[in-house]
């Protein structure tokens, strides 16, 4: 591989693997706190799917960039600015209602992106992962889409509070679908999907979900971003220190 | 307890001769009620303690050393939940709902294994946990893939497979820290000291104090008394300590040749038990903790569980009106 195109691999590697692997920490918060034992099953299960491809995508990183010896190191031992994930995936977990619609808009944005890269993509182990990364996406959407309607259907409580989560989830929705400099390049050299060629997709399938549950379709208009250029939130601090916690309280060990 | 009219009742003779013949009881069959009572309780806190299980060491999840530790984590508690949910259908068979026992939890009134009261502060308390804990679980739960009641033992068949894959989990993880640097050695050795009396006696009071197991042995819910279960575990645990270089707690853990019937054991220390009734009476380290944080979860989730009810109650009407 060039060492341009190298590069290029690396970053697109990491920016999947952080938004699954801060998703997938986020989700497991949920575990043994959940409002029925069937959701203390489920969440955990979808936190280990996503934890899952944070791992296999580092361990893809760790065989293009050399300087990273495994992918704890990527995973763990980085400093803030250097993980490029999306603002919307470490928001606070919120209530249960918020959880599963950020888990609808990620998982349905995810299932279309595996969809096109299973199609193309000329990094061909991240074309062999697709296949399974696809179906585990499509169960995620699917599980979280039967909650959104559930509760934006279920009583006028619940409905309220889905709209609550729509607001407050809004500003993040702009950065899952902003172009850059980097997108396009992944696109042209025909790496990665750029995010606004998904946008059709998923908002016909995240209307409908919503009009079921008697919800309106948000606007998605550029606000909050940065995730991708490493420029957190403030509750990514704490996520951090618990995530590093072990690996910075105790150096060079092996567990 | 509800029963069908033409149900057949048997004697307790009957029924004796029943389990005696090593038969097993299935929902639909006649018991007594002791024996119905007996495993509702039994059951109904072998799930409870599943579900509260979950909570010192999902505690760790999130700050697990490792990805594949975190995702070894991830799994492990997730079976932990779906323990819970068989033994809860398990206990439903025999005629109480589910909605009463996770009351009875939430109130405080059904009991829990005293053992997740403990807390969990360390990494290495998770090794400990996974190592001696679900030991100490396995050695009650192999003779109940035998009970006289059949969903129970056949529910504990699977239970126990899971199980005994997280020992083997929670001693490598015990292993590698004991190779590891000195700090991890320490971390592994405290966690050990923490977790061995609390697992000694997850086993219960010892025989001469344990009022239900002379009828459980009799029924064959139970195959073994308590201290026989202890002094296997025991037995079992303390050469695994030894191979990696742990030391067990007890100055007067020794071999005792006279121990399980000539073949030889350990002897050990006297077991405090005024540690054990205070805790199993709400006054351990961390019993408000746990229940608090089930109390907190259930009240959050109301308008979740109530949403989910009024969505299917209108899906069933708009079906209705469609046919």
């Amino acid at each position: 591989m060039k060492s341009n195109t190298a590069d290029m691999v690396f970053e697109g590697l990491l920016r999947i693997a952080d938004d699954n692997l801060i998703l997938g920490h986020r989700t497991s918060e949920w575990c043994g706190h959940a409002p029925t034992l069937e959701e203390d099953l489920a969440l955990p299960n979808i936190a280990l799917d996503l934890i899952g491809h944070a791992q296999t995508l580092y361990c893809l990183a760790c065989e293009i960039n050399s300087r990273y010896k495994n992918e704890d190191q990527l995973a763990f031992l980085r400093l803030e600015h250097e993980y490029k994930n999306l603002l919307l995936v470490e928001q606070e977990n919120g209530d249960f209602g918020n959880t599963v619609l950020r888990l609808f808009y990620f998982s349905t944005f995810m299932k279309y992106f595996w969809e096109r890269v299973k199609i193309n993509c000329c990094f061909k182990k991240l074309k062999e992962f697709s296949e399974k990364a696809f179906l585990e996406t499509s169960y995620h959407s699917r599980y979280a889409s039967q909650w959104v309607v559930t509760l934006g259907d279920g009583t006028d409580e619940s409905n309220l509070k889905m709209s609550n989560a729509i607001s407050n989830l809004e500003p993040f929705l702009g950065e899952l679908f902003n172009n850059d400099d980097f997108t396009e390049m992944c696109s042209q050299n025909d790496f990665l999907p750029e995010p606004t060629s998904i946008f059709e997709s998923w908002k016909n399938e995240v209307e409908a979900i919503l009009q079921k549950g008697n919800l309106n379709f948000p606007d998605i208009i550029l606000k909050k971003r940065g995730g991708r250029k490493g420029e957190h939130s403030e509750a990514f601090g704490y996520l951090l220190s618990d995530l590093q916690y072990m690996q910075r309280a105790y150096p060079n060990s092996s567990w | 307890m509800a029963r069908k009219q033409n149900e057949k009742i048997v004697s307790l003779e009957e029924f004796q001769e029943k389990i005696d013949r090593d038969e097993k009881i299935e929902p639909k069959d006649s018991m007594p009620e002791a024996y119905r009572k007996t495993l509702i309780r039994q059951i109904g806190q072998h799930a409870h303690s599943e579900v509260v299980g979950m909570l010192p060491e999902g505690n760790w999840i999130t700050r697990a050393p490792t990805l594949r530790r975190k995702l070894s984590l991830l799994a492990k508690v997730q079976d932990e939940a779906g323990h819970g949910l068989y033994l809860y259908c398990a206990a439903e068979t025999l005629g109480k709902s589910r909605m009463e026992m996770n009351q009875e939890l939430l109130s405080g009134k059904a009991k829990y294994s005293s053992i997740f009261n403990y807390p969990t502060p360390t990494w290495a308390d998770i090794g400990a946990i996974g190592w001696l804990v679900d030991g100490a679980a396995i050695m009650n739960q192999i003779p109940l893939c035998r009970c006289s009641y059949g969903p129970y033992a056949r529910a504990m068949i699977r239970i126990c497979k899971e199980e005994s894959f997280h020992q083997r989990q929670g001693y490598e993880i015990m292993l590698t820290l004991a190779r590891g640097t000195k700090a991890q050695k320490e971390m592994a050795q405290r966690a050990l000291n923490r977790w061995w009396w609390p697992s000694v006696m997850m086993f219960g009071p010892s025989d001469a104090d344990s009022p239900n197991t002379e009828n459980s042995v009799k029924w064959k819910i139970k195959r073994y008394t308590n201290d026989e279960l202890r002094q296997k575990f025991v037995d079992a645990i303390v050469p695994q300590a030894e191979k990696i270089g742990l030391t067990v707690p007890d100055k007067d853990l020794k071999w005792d040749k006279k121990r399980n019937n000539g073949q030889g054991g350990y002897a050990y220390g006297e077991i405090n038990w005024d540690e054990f009734w205070r805790v199993v009476r709400g006054d351990g380290p961390m019993n408000n903790e746990r229940i608090s944080a089930k109390q907190k979860a259930w009240n959050e989730g109301s308008w979740v569980r109530a949403a989910a009810h009024a969505h299917a109650l209108k899906k069933q009407t708009a079906l209705q009106a469609a046919e």
